[in-house]
């Protein structure tokens, strides 16, 4: 078996900054895996990276699709990342408005992706929004009203059932729970738990949430100043922290 | 060394406080133990002498410094020690149960889930992993209308019989238990020693820490004692 996304010693510096600095990471089949640290420390720009949307300026990311054939991500034609992306992958972005079409209904939402991916037949892609809706715990008959007249979770929770909807193998989510409200949340971390096991897909979390990582995390990775400082098996990282940084990462929400 | 379960050798283990000025203290050094399928161990030995370390190494929730911890998997003998989270995951999954020393709970999920999980790792459907979880806590006395709800609130013994019917759901070749009988009532703690006997009985090795001596004398077939650093130099 090989990872399905390997990114290779990449860079990407800003003007002031060194976002990423020779950071290495591979994602496997089925694995969760959740990058932390502290704002500003990277965690986005590499999953931009990973996830095709920002070029490195060094090093490379490797995609191995569903037959096995490796792809070069930043290599690629612009369309055929675009398929690769509506077709295998998902991006749950922290804000809906960035992963939503607000002047599209909630079921146009999900069956736009759905028809992107090639569905065709009308009632088909109908009867499949109405059953994401209520997978994501959404009232169906709420189908054709405008996402903004949702509150944040349910948009989050729209979002969601927009990305899933083509069963992609591998999900990229940056702070999918950032600026709810704590029990939304909760519900929320909930529901993607349990999707995630449900569908056994390969997934790529940033959250600064330390609960939200152990959680649903398999293996964690700490990120601080554009490098990773220590991964490994999420609880172990958490239970027996060994940088200097991690150990501080976890005494802070211990004593929170 | 076929007929070895565990086979842990040279183990090493230091603590490094980064945040407490970088004091860092040893507390396992060049540790040894074998475990046979079938046989029970304790681990003996003052309080804070390093048992639930040695237990959280081979658990692999604790990272060792040098040494091996060796032990079957897949039908070869596999080194925790430089295993990588992936490979960890699966012998957790496969070959490697743990009752810790306390649950941890996972927040809104329902006792009968968090005990159904590891069948449930092993693809065996929700159904019939349910069935199986329902019928162990119900030999634990843990109340039917319990089953459905989020351990968190439970009372520690509760707790601790969840933990427990999460750790023997599945039949692992190796168990570790932390202290599995310290807040039970003397009716499920006879279920306890029934069920680590009836591992025992199917060839599984078992290494537990056993505050409780009567139980200790019990499952345990040896002894094996833990020393302070201090002491053993
Ligand atoms: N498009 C950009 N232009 C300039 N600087 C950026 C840009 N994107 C991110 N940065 C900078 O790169 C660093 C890492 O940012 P980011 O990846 O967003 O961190 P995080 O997600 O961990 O908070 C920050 O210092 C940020 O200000
Ligand atoms: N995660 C940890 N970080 C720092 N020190 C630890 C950690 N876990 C255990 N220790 C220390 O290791 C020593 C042995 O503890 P432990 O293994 O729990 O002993 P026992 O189970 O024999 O009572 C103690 O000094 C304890 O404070
Ligand atoms: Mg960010
Ligand atoms: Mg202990």
């Amino acid at each position: 078996m090989s990872p399905i996304l390997e990114g290779q010693n990449l860079a990407l510096r800003f003007v002031a900054v060194r976002a990423l600095d020779d950071v290495s990471l591979a994602l496997w089949p089925g694995e969760v895996v959740a990058i932390v640290g502290e704002s500003g420390s990277g965690k986005s720009t590499l999953l931009r990276v990973l996830a095709g949307l920002a070029a490195p300026q060094a090093g490379r990311v490797l995609y191995h699709d569903a037959d096995g054939a490796a792809q070069d991500v930043h290599a690629l034609r612009e369309a055929e990342r675009r398929t690769l992306m509506r077709r295998d992958w998902g991006f749950v972005h922290q804000n809906a408005r960035d992963g939503l079409r607000m002047g599209v209904s909630a079921g146009g939402n999900i069956g736009e992706r759905l028809m992107a991916a090639g569905g065709r037949h009308y009632g088909n892609i109908r009867t499949a929004a109405a059953e994401w809706m209520a997978r994501v715990e959404m009232d169906p008959a709420r189908m054709d009203e405008a996402p903004r007249n949702f509150s944040g979770g349910m948009q989050q929770r729209l979002q969601i059932a927009r990305c899933l909807v083509t069963r992609p193998r591998l999900v990229f989510m940056d702070e999918p729970t950032g600026g709810l409200d704590v029990s939304v949340q909760a519900r929320l971390l909930d529901l993607i738990r349990s999707l995630v096991a449900e569908l056994g897909l390969a997934v790529l979390f940033v959250t600064h949430d330390i609960a939200a990582a152990r959680l649903l995390a398999h293996r964690i990775v700490v990120m601080r100043h554009g490098r990773i400082v220590e991964e490994g098996l999420a609880d172990r990282v958490l239970d027996d922290p060994q940088h200097p940084y991690t150990q501080l990462l976890v005494a802070s929400v211990l004593a929170a | 060394m076929s007929d070895m379960a565990l086979d842990v050798g040279a183990l090493s283990k230091r603590f490094t406080l980064h945040l407490r000025g970088g004091v860092s203290f040893p507390v396992l050094e060049d540790a040894a133990l074998v475990l046979r399928p079938g046989e029970c161990v304790a681990l003996t030995g003052p309080s804070g002498a390093g048992k639930s370390t040695l237990m959280r190494c081979i658990a692999g929730n604790y990272g060792a410094d040098s040494g091996h911890i060796r032990l079957r998997h897949r039908g070869a003998m596999v080194d925790l020690v430089t295993a990588d989270a992936r490979l960890m995951r699966e012998i957790r999954a496969e070959s490697l149960g743990h009752v810790s020393q306390f649950l941890r709970v996972i927040p809104r999920v329902p006792a009968l889930e968090v005990v159904a999980e590891p069948l449930r790792l092993r693809g065996v459907p929700r159904a019939e992993a349910e069935a199986q979880a329902a019928a162990l806590l119900a030999r634990l006395n843990l109340p039917e209308r319990l089953h459905g709800l989020p351990p968190a609130t439970f009372s520690g013994g509760e707790q601790q019989r969840v933990n427990i019917a999460r750790g023997f759901v599945a039949h692992y070749p190796l168990m570790l238990l932390d202290e599995p009988t310290a807040s039970l009532d003397p009716a499920n703690r006879e279920v306890v020693i029934a069920l680590i006997a009836e591992a025992k009985a199917r060839g599984a090795a078992i290494l537990g820490i056993f505050h409780d001596s009567e139980v200790r004398a019990r499952v345990a077939d040896r002894l094996h004692e833990v020393r302070p650093l201090e002491d053993a130099a």
